[in-house]
């Protein structure tokens, strides 16, 4: 990679969140009394691609659920640039996981990009064809425009992938959480989401990436957060990406759901 | 077979009330809870009973009133069961819906001691009859008159229109995406308990015509057969609405046509148009150009000719 390699901050200006582009403070989440998330602290500055990696059952997309105040929180706070997530929810995108939608839906691939103007456009009024216009455009640049009119059940899983990517592109917001866009994905779509992410990198643009395949990690992401229901390590790829801190995300599974459970009994 | 200015209507009327009930009906089917619309169309019994004890009157306001608060009290219900009671949203739906229409029908064999209501006509809704009770009134000097609950229903069809066409881009997005809604400041909630007192009302207003079970197949079938069909959400409403203007056309000419074959009496029309719906259903199940059972047998056929 040519990119320049950040500097890593000094820990002040990292936790000052009024500069951080995400600023979480003691989350937890828990479903049913059993945490899933355990005292999350996190401060991640602006334009960054953020990969955040873990095992399965880390809560990984549990962890940007509650930063979209889609899940409860059980404690703790979460603030984008410096403000709660209510005041800030217009500059925020969400790309969710793909399966997490029916794709037998009768709506074309235009459409599904248009639903990322709905916000912009506001109740009782109508998709106008300057907005048909955006999404188009969106589309191509994604390159699937000739899909547009296309029903989406006709797409392949990358092109559906690219729809949602071509929405959050619409959507035009400052700070995106997007839910595994890398799973099962072919190569050409693969690239082209990278591509996008570098582009929304070079303008400045903040995006959290939960991320699975950790062969790339190094290759897509300059700012890594490894997950496994605490904060193991958050800080440039470079730093954070090692062996040892690998181990203890992936390996000490066990140890950390012992250590939560105890000091959950110890607080109830 | 004889054709009288009554079939006109009861045809008319039949059609009317499959069409609004298919337009909410489109939504329950792509949201996949038309199982809430046999909930609501169950529940909403005691609401018309409680309206009908407490005004002393069939007068549509107060009963349209009383079944569009059980009907949200039913969603409301089922969800909170099904949250904190740690019960599937099947079983909670189970445990509102039967409890509500028991008591109902508790209360209408009570109320009936007093008062003129069925609960047979409730079950089964009374068709034929309908024609019989007129609304009289008169416009620019002429004098029209037509069947009660072709009127009412018209209103409902009228109602049922406006709201998806005002809010069609919110319904559409928080049936396909209810999360991405909600980060766009969409209340994906709000526009689900609309939906639900859209089919409250709905139900209410088909009651008298079609009863509370017919009413079922009149949201979900038409829905359905225009969801094999279509890959257009407008379109899919227009199909749907398509679907319950024929299974009403053939519903009510079989309901008297059928029976006769086999030297009997014309049968119940809302039963026979639900009949119709539902062939009409299987015969788009086996044609439906994509996803159709002859298309995936040729499909399957032909890469095993292949194969070989």
């Amino acid at each position: 990679m040519t990119a320049a390699v950040p500097a890593p901050l000094p820990k002040s200006k990292i936790l000052n969140p009024q500069s951080a582009a995400l600023h979480i403070q003691d989350l937890t989440v828990a479903y049913h009394s059993k945490p899933v998330l355990w005292d999350v602290d996190l401060s991640i500055p602006e334009a960054k691609l953020v990969g955040i990696v873990g095992p399965n059952g880390a809560g990984k997309s549990t962890l940007i659920k509650a930063c979209l105040n889609l899940l409860p929180k059980t404690s703790g706070a979460v603030q984008v640039f410096g403000k709660s997530y209510e005041e800030q929810r217009s500059m925020i995108g969400y790309v969710p996981q793909r399966e997490s939608v029916d794709w037998d839906f009768p709506v074309s691939a235009l459409e599904v990009v248009a639903m990322g103007l709905y916000g912009k456009i506001g109740w009782f009024r109508s998709v106008k064809s300057r907005h048909k216009k955006l999404a188009k455009e969106a589309l191509d640049r994604v390159g699937i425009a000739d899909l547009a009119d296309r029903q989406i059940s006709q797409l392949s899983g990358g092109q559906q992938q690219r729809v949602f990517l071509a929405r959050a592109l619409a959507q035009d917001t400052r700070v995106y959480f997007m839910d595994e866009p890398f799973a099962a994905v072919d190569a050409a779509t693969e690239r082209a989401i990278i591509e996008l992410l570098k582009e929304f990198k070079s303008l400045g643009k903040t995006c959290f990436v939960v991320h699975h395949d950790l062969a790339t990690v190094s290759q897509y992401f300059d700012w890594t957060v490894l997950l496994n229901m605490r904060i193991v390590k958050s800080g440039p790829t470079e730093e954070v990406f090692t062996r040892e801190n690998l181990s203890k995300t992936y390996g000490g599974k066990l140890t950390i759901l012992e250590e939560a459970s105890n000091a959950l009994r110890i607080t109830h | 077979m004889e054709w009288y200015n009554l079939d006109t209507w009861i045809v008319i009327t039949g059609a009317l009330c499959a069409s609004a009930c298919a337009i909410p009906g489109c939504f329950l089917v792509l949201r996949q809870m038309s199982m809430m619309g046999d909930a609501i169309s169950h529940a909403v019994l005691p609401g018309l009973a409680i309206a009908f004890m407490i005004t002393g009157s069939r007068s549509s306001l107060s009963m349209f009133v009383g079944a569009a608060v059980v009907g949200v009290l039913t969603a409301l219900f089922s969800q909170w069961i099904s949250q904190f009671g740690k019960v599937d949203r099947g079983a909670s739906m189970g445990i509102v819906f039967t409890s509500l229409f028991a008591l109902g029908l508790i209360l209408i064999v009570q109320a009936s001691n007093h008062v003129e209501l069925d609960a047979s006509c409730v079950l089964y809704g009374a068709l034929e009859l309908t024609p019989l009770d007129l609304w009289h009134w008169e416009f620019l000097g002429l004098s029209f008159k037509a069947p009660r609950a072709a009127c009412v229903l018209t209103m409902i069809l009228v109602i049922n229109i406006t709201v998806i066409g005002i809010f069609y881009k919110e319904f559409k997005i928080s049936s396909f995406d209810p999360a991405l809604a909600k980060t766009l400041g969409i209340h994906s909630g709000l526009i689900h308990y609309l939906l639900m007192t859209m089919v409250a009302i709905t139900t209410v207003a088909a009651f008298e015509a079609v009863g509370s079970i017919i009413v079922i197949a009149m949201l979900v079938v038409p829905a359905a057969t225009a969801y094999l069909l279509t890959e257009n959400l407008v379109i899919m409403m227009f199909v749907s609405v398509f679907f319950s203007i024929a299974a009403a056309i053939l519903g009510h000419i079989s309901a008297i046509l059928v029976p006769s074959w086999f030297g009997l009496n014309s049968t119940s029309s809302s039963a026979m148009i639900a009949v119709m719906a539902g062939c009409l259903f299987l015969i788009a199940w086996i044609f439906a150009p994509k996803q159709g059972l002859l298309q995936n047998y040729f499909i399957k056929s032909k890469s095993h000719n292949k194969a070989r």
